[in-house]
């Protein structure tokens, strides 16, 4: 459980995820998803209750297992200050990876992400969304992490791009079969990647299970409306 | 290991190979007296350091018991009442008692009296019926304004306004030199004079008669540390050959000549020893690119070395005050604070500590120049956007890692801003300096002040402000330099965040 002042922000929760498969975190804004993501991370301490990676309790001042999760928070958060190269490897820098292993992995991370090099070279401001995008993802996959946490990957990019980075994404959790958990806030995008779906409201889990499951039996008439508004809203436009 | 142990024995060695330190007051007589002991000293083969224009009684006494001011001229009646605070004026004998419990003996007197007197325009006294200072007692519409030492000593403003009931309300404090000014041009009525400035004459002023004997005697004398007739008697000896020799007019002669001929006190001092002592002093008398360059010189080590300070300090500082709240406003109440303390009285405050020159200087001046410092760094530090500092803290990074390789350069162009209004600052504020004896532009406008030299003030203040102007521009070359480039791009053009 998490307060934040004499609010409960989230909780209490019980979630399991599964390795190797993909999570959705959904739900309106405001429900909590972003906050359970940031303890998974260790970035928040629970007030109450516990969070368990692969049986060991999650601190929040455990570095060494921060790098074994790849963190994409919301807008990127690339650092304006260095390239793009250097945001990416930072981290592997600063661990003393030798020059040569740096650069391999910078490479082999832009062929997987789909990045020109030649925008390696480039400082935040002078690429595009999408780009920065991209970048941000090879920063949490540089040390090639277990489990990757993704908030809102496609939060504010323009439909052309966001439609092109979508199927991008998919493929690379495809190739990668690592334990991914992404929060979004729609529904359509939700199916696009995720195995399973828990969606979440005014910081309790309301259900979770396959997008299926949740329009054949839904556990409240919450679950339908959001089911349905997200349908509409979305007209047809959701990627397959 | 021998050499050094010789040298150390011929510089300690005692004889009259000694330096005397002479130091003066920030009034032209007091130059003038300093001068006349500085050349006679010279004539026995001693070195002198001068150090003139002192900030004050405070400073000079301060600095005289601490050692690093040998002798300096001064009056009786100021040692007695300012620096002993002795109630009912004390003899001379009384006098050469408590300064001897201090380490400190004076000479015979000079020959003159500098007293304090109050002056007034003669027609307008003549107008009013005033030749008393009680008779400005039926006159409280009369505009009062008084040096800003004499309204703070004890036998100043608070001891002439109970001893003659006087009415007289809002009464300012100003500059000596510019109080005779306002009062040649009528903004004033009434202020403090000394007996034996030139001016009185001059501006056709009346010295109203002390009929109830406010003012206790101002023998001019001269101070010095007791150890001085061991360590340079011959020095002090010459000296002492001025004593009974300086008639109050003849005082008055050598200030008119300094105040309104634009002779230096040097030859001023050199005529009359010549004149009167037989006594043939060397003078030399800097140019004004000499002294341009000495001055410039120590003002750029006062700039340089407070702002080194003030940078080492305030980072830190700033640093801790963005990570934890309530000491960051602990921290930023007290920078802030130390704004607002008037500087003569941090220079003043910082003599028993560290004595006259440029220390006190440096320390006064890096305490003024953390505040732009210490709450731009921590502005810098805390409106890094959340998830920049979220990614940062994500990727594992150590807090020295996060604050080094991210959260520093990101703040850079703050934290140098922030250094480069301190540096102007500086420069600006280092003109104060000259008042506890550390030189720089400050000094020739003292210096110019007190003669009523325009050109003077300009020789400090024109140099000022032209090396404010080169601080700014070598800070907005060291932003190009610093500000990672990066950082440059998104402030140009704010990333598009769609």
């Amino acid at each position: 459980m998490k307060r934040f002042g004499p609010e409960t922000a989230l909780g209490p929760v019980t979630l399991s995820v599964r390795e190797r498969a993909t999570l959705a975190l959904i739900g309106p804004s405001g429900s909590g998803k972003s906050t359970l993501l940031r303890l998974m991370m260790g970035l928040l301490a629970p007030d109450e209750g516990e969070l368990l990676f692969r049986g060991e309790p999650v601190r929040t001042d455990d570095r060494a297992r921060r790098r074994k999760m790849g963190y994409v928070v919301q807008g990127g958060g690339l650092f304006p200050h260095l390239r793009a190269s250097d945001n990416v490897s930072l981290v592997a820098r600063t661990i003393g990876w030798p020059k040569a292993r740096v650069s391999l992995r910078l490479r082999e991370l832009a062929t997987l992400c789909h990045l020109a090099e030649a925008s390696l070279a480039r400082y935040p401001a002078e690429l595009s969304g999408g780009e920065r995008q991209r970048v941000s993802l090879m920063r949490a996959l540089m040390l090639d992490p277990e489990v990757l946490l993704l908030d809102e990957p496609l939060g504010a990019l323009d439909p052309i791009t966001r439609s092109e980075l979508q199927a991008d994404l998919r493929r690379i959790f495809g190739e990668l079969e690592k334990t991914v958990v992404l929060v979004t806030h729609d529904l359509a995008e939700a199916a696009f990647f995720a195995h399973r779906v828990a969606l979440f409201r005014e910081g309790r889990l309301v259900q979770e299970g396959t997008l299926g499951e949740l329009e054949r039996d839904p556990a409240t008439s919450f679950v339908t409306r959001f089911v349905e508004a997200q349908r509409a809203n979305a007209g047809g436009g959701s990627p397959r | 290991m021998i050499a050094p142990a010789l040298l150390a024995l011929a510089v300690l060695a005692p004889g009259d190979v000694a330096t005397v330190r002479v130091a003066s007051k920030k009034f032209t007589e007091s130059v003038l007296l300093a001068e006349l002991a500085a050349e006679l000293v010279e004539t026995t083969g001693a070195s002198v350091e001068r150090r003139e224009e002192l900030g004050g009684t405070r400073v000079v006494w301060e600095a005289l018991l601490r050692g690093d001011v040998d002798i300096y001229p001064d009056y009786t009646g100021t040692l007695l009442r300012e620096v002993f605070g002795a109630r009912p004026a004390g003899d001379e004998a009384e006098l050469a008692r408590m300064l001897a419990a201090k380490g400190v003996a004076m000479t015979r007197p000079i020959g003159f009296q500098d007293s304090y007197a109050i002056g007034m325009r003669r027609e307008l006294a003549a107008r009013l019926h005033v030749e008393t200072i009680s008779d400005l007692a039926s006159h409280p519409e009369l505009r009062l304004a008084f040096t800003d030492e004499f309204m703070d000593r004890a036998d100043g403003w608070p001891a002439l306004r109970s001893r003659y009931h006087l009415p007289q309300r809002g009464v300012r404090g100003l500059d000596h030199d510019i109080a005779y000014r306002a009062l040649a041009s009528g903004e004033i009525d009434a202020t403090d004079l000394y007996t034996t400035d030139a001016e009185i004459s001059r501006y056709h002023l009346l010295a109203l008669a002390d009929d109830r004997k406010a003012f206790p005697e101002y023998q001019a004398v001269f101070v010095y540390r007791a150890d001085l007739e061991r360590r340079a008697p011959r020095a002090l000896e010459a000296v002492r050959r001025l004593e009974g020799r300086i008639s109050a007019p003849e005082m008055v002669g050598m200030n008119a000549r300094v105040r309104f001929d634009g002779v230096s006190s040097a030859e001023v001092a050199a005529g009359f020893l010549a004149g009167k002592l037989d006594v043939h002093a060397p003078v030399n008398v800097a140019d004004v690119w000499t002294r341009l360059r000495e001055r410039t010189g120590e003002h750029l080590v006062l700039v340089a070395i407070s702002l080194s300070i003030a940078v080492a300090v305030a980072i830190p500082l700033g640093i801790w005050a963005a990570r934890r709240r309530r000491a960051g406003r602990v921290i930023l109440g007290v920078v802030g604070v130390v704004q607002t303390i008037p500087s003569l009285a941090l220079l003043v405050f910082m003599l028993p500590l560290l004595g006259i020159g440029a220390r006190p200087a440096i320390a006064a001046l890096a305490l003024y120049g953390l505040l732009p410092i210490v709450r731009n760094t921590h502005a810098g530090l805390v409106g890094i956007a959340p998830e920049l500092r979220e990614s940062a803290e994500a990727l594992g990074l150590s807090r020295w890692a996060r604050l080094r390789l991210v959260e520093l350069p990101l703040a850079s162009p703050s934290i140098l801003a922030g250094v480069k209004t301190s540096a102007v600052i500086t420069v600006g504020t280092a003109t104060l300096g000259a008042l506890v004896g550390a030189g720089g532009y400050g000094q020739p406008i003292l210096t110019g002040i007190r003669l009523a030299s325009t050109s003077r003030i300009l020789e400090g203040a024109v140099p000022a402000a032209l090396l404010a102007l080169a601080v700014q521009g070598l800070f907005d070359l060291l932003e190009r330099a610093l500000v990672p480039r990066g950082l440059a791009l998104s402030s140009s053009e704010p990333p598009s965040r769609s």
